[in-house]
């Protein structure tokens, strides 16, 4: 058994009303950045888990991310390869 | 009849869901406290209103894996009875016992409000003492209540009836503006397949007393009553 870290990136579904994104995007407009076109406001989370190999850990977080992590209705999930820990 | 009423950690309409069944529906209410795993013979389950679990990663998403769950998901499954007020609505579909999701609200703002709801269906479970189309008046209060789900699934339970309340206007007519959230298609509260389980974030619980604004409530809980054997 190793430690991995994955980091896991959480956004809205594509498609979706996303007022938080939609609300940074104006904001960012307003202090004068004109060129911004859209934002999305995700969660970024660092998983920390033993595992015999990366795939293992990789393929543990996925199971997490439909679980639990994210939510399949609203949400969607990129994980990055597993680091040593 | 008895009616259990989960207390999450930072469940805060608990105390409201137990005086109205207590103290306006005459009936016996217990605590069920998220660790345990017993429903001490509650005929009706009430998820109650609050931010459980701080509402940390999602709204809901934490307390769907209370120990408690587990026996309130087989009590549905079963056929049992189950309202999910506001937060429980949330915690409902976290754990797959109702459709869709629930998001935060599309002007980002708290709402705390009395909202008029169109009864969409009068034939559940938990509206049988209501006319179509009536409007009630029951307060809401969230952050995230705005209903979404795939185009299809929101066809799905319209078809099948299942959207049991909208938000309305005094005169029952659907609109932008009578929409407190944002939700999908002005939805309020849905119902299973089955017919045991709905959802709905505005609190008919707060809503059981003329003194305090109104009593449209009542006949929610009533319908319970009426279609469940004491």
């Amino acid at each position: 058994m190793a430690k991995f870290r994955i980091a896991v990136h959480i956004t809205p579904r594509k498609g979706l009303l996303d007022p938080q994104g939609n609300a940074v995007r104006d904001a960012l407009r307003t202090l004068g950045f004109k060129a911004v076109k859209d934002v999305h406001v995700g969660r970024y989370i660092i998983v920390e888990t033993d595992a015999y190999d990366a795939i293992e850990a990789e393929e543990t977080v996925t199971d997490m991310c439909r679980k639990l992590l994210a939510n399949p209705v609203t949400e969607d999930f990129e994980i990055e390869s597993a680091v040593t820990a | 009849m008895k009616f259990g009423i989960v207390t999450f950690p930072a469940s805060n309409c608990d105390y409201d869901a137990y005086h109205a069944v207590t103290e306006i529906l005459g009936e016996e209410a217990v605590y069920l406290w998220h660790k345990d795993h017993d429903l001490q013979g509650s005929d009706v389950i009430i998820l109650p209103g609050g931010f459980s679990y701080g509402d940390y990663l999602r709204v809901g998403a934490i307390a769907r894996f209370s120990p408690i769950m587990q026996e309130v998901t087989a009590h549905a499954k079963a056929g049992g009875p189950v309202l999910g007020i506001c937060n429980g609505f949330q915690i409902a579909c976290e754990a797959g016992l109702l459709p869709g999701a629930l998001m935060r609200n599309s002007h980002l703002q708290f709402v705390s409000a009395d909202v008029r709801i169109r009864v969409e269906n009068a034939d559940t479970l938990f509206t049988n003492r209501y006319d179509r189309g009536e409007v009630l008046k029951i307060p809401v209060a969230h952050g995230d209540g705005r209903f979404v789900a795939p185009d299809e699934v929101l066809d799905r339970i319209e078809g099948e009836g299942q959207v049991i309340f909208r938000y309305a206007d005094a005169d029952g007519n659907i609109s932008a503006d009578a929409n407190p959230n944002g939700s999908e298609r002005n939805i309020a509260g849905i119902i299973n397949d089955a017919g045991n389980v709905l959802g709905m974030m505005p609190h008919p619980e707060r809503a059981c007393s003329l003194l305090l604004g109104s009593n449209d409530g009542v006949r929610l809980l009533e319908s319970i009553l009426s279609r469940v054997a004491a």
